[in-house]
C-alpha cells in the first residue's frame, strides 16, 4: 500500500519570496512572471494579508469534489495523494470550477481547445522520485513534502511547542473530508479568504445522497406508471365493451320487434 | 411564399434576421477566439447565461412535453390531446436548442459525446448529459409521427403507435430524472450558492417547478399560436390545465415554505441587498401572483386571465433558474458578472430560431390537427371477454345468494 503524500505549509515560516511560484512555473513549463491569482498559467501563488504570507494551490482533497462532479471522470485521485487531470477526457463543462470549494481549477478561456489547469502536486516529478518543485524551492521550510500522516504529526508537534504562535487547527486535516495539503497559520484561515464553513464530511456525499436514489426511482417510477396505465386502460376497455354489448342487445331487441 | 402576410410579420422577419446576424457574429467570435473572447465568464464565475438560460432554463421550459404526454397517454385524459402535439413539438425544439446551446458553452464541443463512453455515476452532470441524449431521442420519435403523417407513411407511424406507451413512460422517467438532476447539480455548492436558493431539496423543487412551467408553457403557446395562426383555442382544456397549474404552484409554495422553515432563514428575508429583491420578485411575481390569479374562477375561465397567469409563472421560473445558476453565485464569487452582448445575442438567436421552427412546423405539419373523438378499440381481447364472463358469473352468483 502506497502511503498518501502531502504538503505541509506553515504560513508563519513563509517570507513571501515567491520562489515556490517561480519553481512551479518552471517545472510545469508555464509562461509569465509572478501572478496575483491562480490562473491557467499559475498553479500556485503567494499572497499577503496583514504581513502574513500564504499560498494558494490545489488542496488535493481525499475525496475530491472535482472528481465527483466531472461527468467524464477526467479527474483522478492517485493512491499517492495528488489529484490529477486527464485532458483527453475533458469536454470543458467547467463544473469542476463551479463546484470546487477552494476555487482552485482554472480554465484556458482564450484557447480554441482549452483545458482545465491546476496544481498536480508534481505527480510526474514524484513518479521520477523527485519531490514537488515548490517544496524543493522553499528556502525556509515553509512548504515541506512528506507522508500525510507524518505531516499531521509534525504539525501537531509545532502547535504544541508554540501554542502562542499558531491557531490550534490544522487546516485540511478534516476540511471537506480532509485534504493532502495541510496549512498551519497564526490566524484562522477564513480571515485569509479560505472557506471557513466547510463540513468535515466530503462534499460529494451531498450529491450522492440524491443520486443514489435515481436507479430505484427510475425503475419503480416506470413500473408504477405502467401499472397505472394498464389499470385505467383495462377499465376503459371493459366499460366500452359493456356499452357495445348493451347497444347490440338493444339493437337485437329492436330487430325482434321489427320482425314481429 | 404565402401571400397573406400582415405588416407586423414582416417587422418580425426583419427583427429575426438581425438577431440571427448578431448570433452569427457571436458564434464566429466564440469558435475562433474561445470562450474568453465571447463571454464575460472567468475562473471565478465559470457558469453564466449560456448554462443558466440556454441549458438549465431551456430544459425546464420543455417540461410541458412529458407532463402532457403522461396526462394523455398514461392517465388517459384524452381531452388534453389537442394540446399534446404542440407541447411535444415545444419540448423537442427545446431540447434541440439546449444541445445547440451546450455546443456553444462547453469548451470542447468536439468531445461532447464523451459522457457516453466515460461516464462518472457520481456526477449529477453525467445524469443530465445522459437524459439530454436519451430524452431528445424519445422526443424525436414522439414528434416523428407528425412527419410520417404528413408524408403519408403509414408503416412507421403505426410502428411508433405500437410502442407509444413504453415510449411515453420512458420519456416521463427520463424527464423526472432530468428535471430533478438539474437541481442536484447545485447540491455540491453549499458554501457558494446564496442561502435563499441552496437547499437539500433542490432536486424536488426543480422537478415540481418544471411541471408548473410545463403547464404554463402549454397555455402560453396555445394562446400565441391562436393569435399568430388563428388556431382555435380549446378553452375548457386550457382552463383545466390552469387548474392543474394552480395545484402544482400551491404545492411548490408549500414546499418552499417548509424548506425555509427547516433551514430557519427567515431573518435573511429583509436584508436589503440584490439577492433579497430578486428573491421577492421571484416568489411574488412568479408564484404568489399566478396562485392568486388562478384561484379566481372568473380569471381561470377567461383566456386573458389564464394567459396572464401563465406569463407570471414563466417569468418566475426564469428568475428562479437564473438565480440558482448564476446570480446566486455572485456574492460568493467576489466578482460581478453580467453577460456580454455576444452571450445575449446567441441566446436570443436560439430563442428566435425556436419560435421560427415552431411556426414553420405548425404551418407544414399536422400539429394542430387531431381526431375529434379518439375512440377505443372495438374488439376486446379474449382475456377481456373472459374477465367479463367472470364478472357476470360473480354477479349471478351474488344474485343467487340473495334468493
Amino acid at each position: 500500500m502506497v502511503k498518501t503524500k502531502g504538503l505541509l505549509i506553515d504560513t508563519t515560516k513563509c517570507i513571501g519570496c515567491q520562489l515556490c511560484a517561480l519553481a512551479c512555473k518552471e517545472a510545469n513549463g508555464l509562461p509569465g512572471e509572478e501572478e496575483e491569482e491562480l490562473s491557467a498559467t499559475a498553479y500556485t501563488v503567494v499572497k499577503e494579508k496583514d504581513d502574513i504570507y500564504y499560498r494558494r494551490l490545489c488542496m488535493h482533497c481525499n475525496d475530491p469534489t472535482c472528481r465527483s462532479v466531472c461527468p467524464v471522470g477526467a479527474f483522478e485521485k492517485t493512491p499517492e495523494g495528488p489529484v490529477i487531470y486527464h485532458a483527453h477526457k475533458c469536454i470543458g463543462c467547467r463544473y469542476c470550477l463551479q463546484a470546487c470549494p477552494f476555487g482552485v481549477p482554472t480554465y484556458e478561456w482564450h484557447k480554441r481547445a482549452p483545458k482545465v489547469r491546476k496544481c498536480t502536486m508534481c505527480y510526474e516529478r514524484q513518479k521520477q522520485g523527485k519531490i514537488p518543485a515548490c517544496a524543493e524551492a522553499c528556502p525556509t521550510g515553509a512548504t515541506i513534502f512528506g507522508d500525510r500522516d507524518e505531516l499531521i504529526r509534525e504539525a501537531r508537534k509545532r502547535i504544541k511547542e508554540n501554542p502562542d504562535l499558531y491557531v490550534d487547527h490544522i487546516y485540511g486535516e478534516k476540511e471537506a473530508g480532509g485534504t493532502s495539503v495541510l496549512i498551519l497559520s497564526s490566524v484562522p484561515l477564513e480571515t485569509l479568504g479560505f472557506p471557513g464553513n466547510l463540513p468535515d464530511r466530503p462534499l460529494p456525499e451531498l450529491t450522492w445522497a440524491a443520486l443514489k436514489n435515481v436507479p430505484s426511482i427510475a425503475i419503480f417510477g416506470g413500473a408504477f406508471l405502467y401499472g397505472i396505465w394498464w389499470i385505467i386502460d383495462r377499465r376503459m376497455e371493459l366499460a366500452e365493451y359493456k356499452n357495445k354489448q348493451r347497444e347490440s342487445k338493444s339493437k337485437e331487441d329492436v330487430d325482434k320487434l321489427v320482425d314481429q | 411564399m404565402s401571400v397573406k402576410l400582415p405588416f407586423k410579420i414582416t417587422f418580425w422577419k426583419v427583427a429575426l434576421l438581425l438577431i440571427w446576424l448578431a448570433g452569427l457574429v457571436a458564434a464566429i467570435v466564440r469558435f475562433t477566439g474561445g470562450l474568453g473572447a465571447a463571454t464575460n465568464l472567468s475562473d471565478k464565475f465559470p457558469w453564466g447565461l449560456w448554462v443558466g438560460f440556454d441549458v438549465i432554463t431551456g430544459v425546464g421550459l420543455a417540461a410541458g412535453g412529458f407532463t402532457l404526454a403522461a396526462a394523455v397517454h398514461v392517465f388517459h385524459v384524452k381531452r388534453f390531446y389537442p394540446v399534446l402535439k404542440p407541447a411535444i413539438l415545444t419540448a423537442f425544439l427545446g431540447y434541440v436548442l439546449v444541445i445547440v446551446g451546450l455546443l456553444f458553452d462547453v469548451g470542447r464541443p468536439d468531445k461532447i459525446y464523451n459522457p457516453l463512453f466515460m461516464g462518472n455515476f457520481h456526477s449529477a452532470l453525467f445524469e443530465v448529459a445522459m437524459c439530454v441524449m436519451f430524452y431528445t431521442t424519445v422526443l424525436f420519435f414522439e414528434f416523428s409521427t407528425n412527419i410520417f403523417e404528413r408524408l403519408g407513411w403509414r408503416g412507421p407511424k403505426r410502428w411508433i403507435g405500437k410502442v407509444t406507451i413504453p415510449l411515453v413512460i420512458l420519456g416521463v422517467v427520463l424527464s423526472t430524472m432530468h428535471q430533478s438532476s438539474l437541481g442536484s447539480l447545485f447540491l455540491i455548492v453549499p458554501g457558494k450558492l446564496y442561502t435563499f436558493w441552496y437547499s437539500a431539496g433542490l432536486p424536488l423543487l426543480f422537478y415540481v417547478s418544471a411541471i408548473a412551467v410545463g403547464c404554463a408553457m402549454v397555455i402560453f403557446e396555445s394562446h400565441l399560436s391562436f393569435r399568430a395562426f388563428g388556431h382555435r383555442l380549446k378553452k375548457d382544456v386550457l382552463a383545466d390545465i390552469g387548474r392543474i397549474l394552480l395545484v402544482v404552484l400551491v404545492m411548490y409554495l408549500l414546499m418552499k415554505i417548509y424548506d425555509f422553515y427547516m433551514r430557519g432563514v427567515w431573518s435573511e428575508f429583509f436584508i436589503p441587498r440584490m439577492e433579497t429583491w430578486l428573491f421577492w420578485l421571484e416568489i411574488l411575481a412568479g408564484v404568489i401572483a399566478p396562485i392568486v390569479l388562478l384561484s379566481i374562477k372568473k380569471v381561470r375561465l377567461s383566456t386573458r386571465g389564464l394567459y396572464a397567469a401563465s406569463v407570471c409563472t414563466i417569468i418566475g421560473f426564469l428568475l428562479n433558474r437564473l438565480n440558482v445558476s448564476t446570480t446566486g453565485f455572485i456574492a460568493s464569487s467576489g466578482v460581478s458578472y453580467f453577460p456580454s452582448w455576444m452571450e445575449i445575442a446567441t441566446t436570443l438567436a436560439l430563442v428566435a430560431s425556436g419560435i421560427f421552427v415552431f411556426a414553420m412546423a405548425v404551418r407544414y405539419l399536422p400539429i394542430f390537427e387531431y381526431p375529434e373523438e379518439t375512440s377505443h378499440k372495438v374488439k376486446p381481447a379474449p382475456v377481456i371477454e373472459e374477465a367479463l364472463e367472470l364478472e357476470t358469473f360473480q354477479d349471478s352468483s351474488a344474485e343467487g345468494k340473495k334468493f
